[in-house]
């Protein structure tokens, strides 16, 4: 059994918060399979008249393997992922899946486990915690969001979790203290984050003032890649000339030319497409790369990343 | 035609292990050029292969299965811990329950069948008078621990590969014919870890190209590698375990007894993404073949003179070949004339 692309129908479509819309994936010939606590598919829309390709995480429970569920946040400053789904995707569409992949698993001999959501980054924990109830995993959920436009599932999620959920809505200015939820924690305690870029950084500076090991802050950054200018790349090795539309990141601009660049998490975090670059001016956007090897100027993460001026010569 | 599982033979003692004309004509040859070093040389383990091959389907059964499991319960007779797994791979046990008998039942239907009535499963295995019924994921339902059970019924060794913060742990396995190599010593490594003692590819940055690739590999898509050794004998068991019984062995060839003495041992390494726990399942199937029966093959014979003859010093040491590497390569020789 190989698998590549998978084919499903979506079956149910749902608003579960004022700007997050969920999608029920129904599979049209093959089974789904089973998957871990934390996957998400890679979701192939095809726009107008170029195909975007997003990451969203399944919020279904692992061991259901009748249908998979995402949930969409509409971005303001979308490339067009997010609006598609939100405007034309229906009952009855039929929509390209990759398998699950993981890069957000949680660490299951931790001795419990933190977990903390941004807005419609709840949506990895949804897989989680049915899976930590079924472990009796030590665990608690703090959930932030704004009610006027996220916070799905939050009355049931705190109907399910008593005493294990803390929601903290800013619109109504509860404020999450960083420093209480993390301080004064026992060894062998992981910190699972999933929210806007702020609160990726927020909890990993508190958690770093309060000696917390690298090794126990897990991130999971669901930002798909951001418009940006159009621009030109070459590629060296195939001697090709390619351009990169605006609401196209560099990636999408390369698979539609048929060149295959490996991916996985399509949102600059597991460095699976990084690329040499020849020559050229680069804006990093990826969270993998540290910043000596952004200044280097001679690689990239072509899912998220740009160039800064006029073009880039690759080498593929 | 599908070779049939052959009655019992030893890979200890008296050794009476053999290899059928048809067993020689699948082997999986290792080396794909005159000389050898290493790559990261894994490829899509897309099934099924070519028809026969031990690359066909995802576990090859072949007429050493009787054989091999008999070797299998000597070894964990001797010492259980030859299999372990930490409480939080239980998950990760029973993904190759599930990946295992689906597949063996698919591709083999003759020996294996598998009846899924929701999590009520029933599993029968005719090679070995297996009939069991069980609760899939419910491990006091098996007469054995999920890993032993399983691992009880399949050719080649299993690792079950936690991954956690872009790294794998060697944190499960059944480890009953290792090419020296302990599970016991690995238990709980990262990979950059437990491959500590190989000389030259951490300088090459095999590890790190290898571990980015193998955390990337998705569910469905498996991949495979080949790997090799020489062992003396037909010692399935070549472990640290049990250095003592074989150590020895190494001194024993003479040029005159390459032949029937050194045995070219094949790993067919396959690397599967477990969907439940997101382990990578690593298998190691070995496959050992005598210089005599290799040699049958005129090309065979010329390409192992001139790969032993240009192995890189290093690895002659590391793979414990420097007792016999001489008389290894003066007993090729005869079949390679032009060098």
């Amino acid at each position: 059994m190989t698998v590549s692309k998978l084919r499903v129908r979506v079956t149910g479509v749902i608003p579960v918060a004022p700007a997050i819309r969920e999608f029920r994936l129904e599979p049209i010939e093959a089974q789904l399979t089973p998957f871990s606590a934390g996957s998400h598919v890679i979701v192939e829309m095809p726009g107008a008249g170029r195909v975007l390709r997003n990451a969203y995480s399944l919020l279904s429970d692992p061991a259901d393997t009748g249908a998979y569920r995402i949930a969409v946040r509409l971005q303001e400053s979308s490339r067009g992922g997010s609006k598609f789904m939100h405007e034309q995707v229906s009952e009855g569409t039929e929509l390209l899946i990759s398998p699950p992949a993981n890069l957000f698993a949680p660490s299951w001999q931790g001795r419990k486990h933190l977990l903390i959501a941004g807005g419609v980054g709840i949506t990895p924990f949804l897989s989680y915690i049915p899976e930590m109830l079924r472990r009796d995993a030590d665990f608690e959920l703090h959930y932030l969001y704004r009610s006027s436009q996220t916070g799905a599932y939050r009355e049931a999620l705190a109907d399910q979790l008593g005493e294990r959920y803390f929601g903290y809505d800013s619109a109504t200015g509860e404020r999450c203290r960083l420093e209480k939820v993390l301080g004064g924690r026992a060894p062998g305690t992981h910190v699972y984050v999933c929210g806007p870029q702020s609160l990726l950084e927020a909890v990993r500076r508190t958690a770093a003032e309060l000696g917390w090991p690298a090794s126990h802050i897990h991130f999971e950054a669901f930002a798909a890649a951001q418009p940006g200018e159009p621009f030109q790349v070459e590629l060296a090795a195939s001697r090709q000339r390619l351009e990169v539309p605006g609401e196209s990141s560099l990636l999408e601009a390369l698979e539609d030319a048929g060149i295959n660049v490996p991916s996985l998490c399509r949102g600059g975090v597991c460095g699976q497409c990084m690329t040499r670059v020849l020559d050229g001016d680069i804006e990093h956007r990826d969270s993998f790369l540290s910043e000596a090897e952004k200044a280097r100027q001679d690689c990239i993460m072509p899912c998220v990343s740009r160039a800064a001026k006029a073009g880039l010569t690759l080498d593929l | 035609m599908r070779l049939h599982p052959k009655p019992i033979q030893t890979f200890r003692d008296d050794f009476s292990y053999s290899n059928s004309e048809e067993a020689i004509a699948r082997f999986p040859f290792p080396f794909p050029q005159d000389d050898y070093m290493y790559s990261v040389n894994i490829e899509p383990h897309v099934t099924p292969g070519p028809e026969g091959s031990v690359f066909e389907h995802l576990l090859d059964i072949d007429e050493h299965y009787l054989s091999e499991m008999a070797e299998r319960d000597i070894v964990l007779r001797e010492n259980a811990q030859r299999c372990l797994a930490m409480p939080h791979m239980d998950v990760a046990c029973w993904d190759l329950i599930e990946r295992a008998m689906t597949s063996l039942a698919a591709d083999y239907p003759q020996h294996f069948s598998l009846v899924r009535e929701g999590e009520r499963w029933t599993w029968q295995n005719r090679l070995l008078d297996i009939h069991d019924s069980f609760t899939f994921g419910d491990s006091s339902t098996l007469p054995l621990p999920p890993l032993e059970y399983i691992g009880r019924q399949l050719q080649g060794d299993f690792a079950l590969l936690d991954q956690r913060d872009g790294d794998l742990f060697m944190d499960a396995g059944i480890v009953t014919c290792p090419a020296d190599w302990s599970l016991r010593f690995d238990a709980g490594m990262s990979f950059s870890e437990w491959h500590g003692p190989v000389p030259l590819a951490h300088e090459m940055g095999v590890f790190e190209r290898a571990l980015k690739y193998l955390t990337a590999i998705p569910v469905g898509r498996p991949v495979r590698r080949l790997n090799w050794t020489l062992t003396i004998n037909a010692r399935m068991d070549s472990s640290p375990e049990t250095f003592p019984s074989w150590g020895s062995d190494r001194t024993t060839v003479t040029p005159d007894n390459v032949g029937e003495k050194v045995y070219l041992r094949v790993e067919l390494q396959v690397l599967d993404r477990m969907p439940r726990s997101n382990a990578l399942m690593f298998s190691i199937r070995t496959y050992l073949m005598s210089f005599d029966d290799l040699v049958t093959n005129p090309d065979w014979a010329r390409r192992l003179h001139r790969v032993m003859k240009t192995l890189p010093p290093e690895l002659v040491e590391y793979k414990g070949l420097s007792r016999f590497h001489p008389a290894v390569v003066e007993w090729l020789s005869r079949f390679d004339p032009a060098n």
